[in-house]
């Protein structure tokens, strides 16, 4: 069977709250032949909203953690004065590895003279592949504090790839997670385009110039939404003026409406839910799918 | 006494919130440790007086004396090395760089594997008035914020007596949060009372949980006829510190970077007494 070739859609924020799950949400309701994935893997909501089922869910494992052996321990402080994270606390005589600083790196193995530090492996989340009403759907769960979390964002990418080719399926839809950091980089690597939710906001503005500089950086394509565009006007017109000067097309202006608040609370989908929505998020949808049309 | 503002949700009012606190607080150290979307001199408008390029040591390979035997790369465990050996190149990828130190230590050849000082954000320095104000800021491209995040808390939370810090957390649960939450003494969890809003704020209770810090809850975006934190609230014995009502003036005022102090001047006395309460250690 030949190979379709897959594309990428991801939904990003830079600013956490802006609206990434909500639009994500709608898109899923309107885009057909998706593989819906959430990849905010340390505050995923989506599926609050998509209500899985036949949930299959796998151990994900991230980097080992240092364990001290305290009867062959000397307390000769080799690990301790040697761990750039700080991760070797000392109790009297005892030796001990804190699992949130621990990175994993190995050093105080190797540098134990006797021996007495082993790795242990650790567990950092759990990945599960789903059905939903709106399509087949990936997504995670980070233990809370875990690290990696950029790896276990590459895994339900990796894992909604096999799916899609599995159904022959071409296209990803992806929530992605806020910030510029590493679950950020790990999720619009590779895409054919990144959609950023904004708000009208000095702080939606500041951290949309932060994570559009990311997606340039990276060359990757991207188009705004600025979401509740009417809470302020003057801020929505700076927002478009930034987006025209960067040459970034604008695909949807989404009023501000009480109505997706309580879309959320009744966990339906804004799409379904807000009529008034109706039209801008179809806007959305066509210059979408315009656009996918020509990658 | 050191105070970490976390939320798990994103935009639930972390930022909001820590700098209403620190405008109500008299003297205090501010820290924006949202270093990826750092928007607290936003409300704040410090006199940023200096800024501080922030650097974290990587290797870098001497050609001349490296034998390229691999041991550097296989030791690695971010992958941050390539050995070729055919090709006579060791290739460092700094990105993936944690500074661990390991490739160093297993190098068999005294000086093949030197440090250099790669820039990974900046960190400025100010003050508004009476608050002292520090924010660190990612370089974009840069996937690791937690060594900033260290570098930011061990530098400049000198621990002196008695001295209010406030820390402005990044969102989520991962990394970056729990360099921020480690140092601090009380964590305050802002939510909002939706289901996304209860989601993120059970998973940030069970990371508080697990790091064994004190916390309190701060319902923004407040209606009183969404009970779900506080069913939660109750069933996990948190207690709610403070209530901040859902107006569209407050978000208005927010979007023009306005603090809420200024919108709403009574919050002061009862945003002073929250702080009161938790040094006193009395929450």
């Amino acid at each position: 069977m030949e190979m379709k070739d897959i594309k990428e859609i991801v939904v990003i924020s830079g600013k956490g709250g802006a609206g990434k799950t909500t639009i994500t949400a709608s898109l899923a309701d309107m885009i057909p032949g998706k593989i819906i994935v959430d990849a905010d893997v340390d505050a995923a909501d989506l599926y609050i909203l998509l209500k899985p089922e036949k949930i299959r869910g796998t151990t994900f494992t991230g980097k080992g953690v240092a364990v001290i052996d305290n009867e062959r321990c000397i307390s000769c402080r080799r690990c301790l004065e040697m761990c750039r994270f700080h991760a070797i606390v000392v109790n009297g005589e005892k030796y001990r590895v804190d699992e949130f600083s621990c990175e994993g790196c190995t050093l105080c193995r190797l540098a134990c003279p006797v021996n007495a530090i082993t790795m242990k492996e650790r567990i950092i989340g759990e990945w599960y592949t789903s059905v939903t009403e709106w399509g087949d759907f990936v997504y995670a769960r980070l233990k809370p504090g875990a690290e990696n979390s950029g790896s276990l964002v590459a895994m339900v990418k990796r894992q909604a790839k096999l799916r899609a080719q599995e159904k022959n399926i071409d296209l990803l839809l992806i929530d992605g997670p806020p910030g510029i950091g590493c679950p950020v980089i790990s999720a619009i690597s590779g895409v054919n385009l990144a959609i950023i939710v904004t708000e009208p906001t000095y702080s939606g503005i500041s951290d949309l110039e932060r994570v559009f500089q990311l997606t340039t950086h990276f060359k990757i394509k991207s188009g705004i939404v600025i979401n509740r565009f009417d809470i302020n006007l003057e801020n929505t017109k700076e927002i478009e003026d930034f987006a025209r000067q960067n040459r970034a097309p604008v695909y949807a202006k989404i009023p501000h409406s009480d109505c997706i608040r309580e879309a959320i609370s009744q966990r339906d989908l804004p799409s379904r839910h807000c009529r008034q929505l109706a039209e801008p998020l179809v806007d959305l949808y066509e210059k979408i799918k315009t656009e996918l049309e020509g990658i | 006494m050191i105070i970490a503002v976390a939320s798990g949700k994103g935009g639930t009012g972390k930022t909001l919130v820590t700098t209403a606190l620190a405008l109500s607080a008299g003297e205090c150290t501010y820290i924006d440790l949202d270093v990826e979307e750092p928007n607290g001199a936003i409300f704040l408008k410090p006199d940023i007086r200096e800024e501080i390029a922030y650097t974290v040591p990587v290797p870098v390979i001497d050609k001349d004396k490296c034998t390229f035997c691999g041991a550097c790369a296989r030791a690695c465990v971010y992958h941050a090395l390539v050995v070729i050996p055919i090709s006579r190149s060791t290739v460092v990828f700094p990105e993936l760089c944690h500074s661990c130190g390991v490739c160093g230590f297993v190098c068999p050849v005294e000086g093949a594997v030197r440090e250099t000082h790669r820039e990974i954000g900046k960190i400025r320095k100010g003050n508004r008035g009476s608050i002292q104000f520090i924010e660190g800021r990612l370089n974009i491209g840069q996937p690791s914020a937690v060594p900033l995040i260290s570098g930011i808390t061990s530098n400049y939370i000198t621990g002196e007596n008695g001295r209010l810090y406030l820390l402005d957390s990044s969102p989520g649960t991962a990394c970056p949060v729990v360099e921020t939450l480690k140092n601090s003494d009380y964590v305050l969890l802002v939510t909002e009372p939706t289901p996304f809003g209860l989601n993120d704020l059970e998973l940030a209770v069970e990371l508080v949980r697990d790091m064994g810090k004190k916390a309190g809850i701060i319902i923004n975006k407040d209606d009183e006829r969404q009970t779900l934190i506080d069913d939660f609230c109750r069933r996990v014995q948190l207690p709610i510190l403070l209530r901040i009502p859902y107006s569209l003036e407050i978000q208005e005022a927010y979007s023009r970077g306005i603090p809420l102090t200024e919108v709403r001047p009574v919050m002061k006395t009862q945003l002073k007494d929250l702080m009161g309460r938790i040094t006193d250690g009395r929450w």
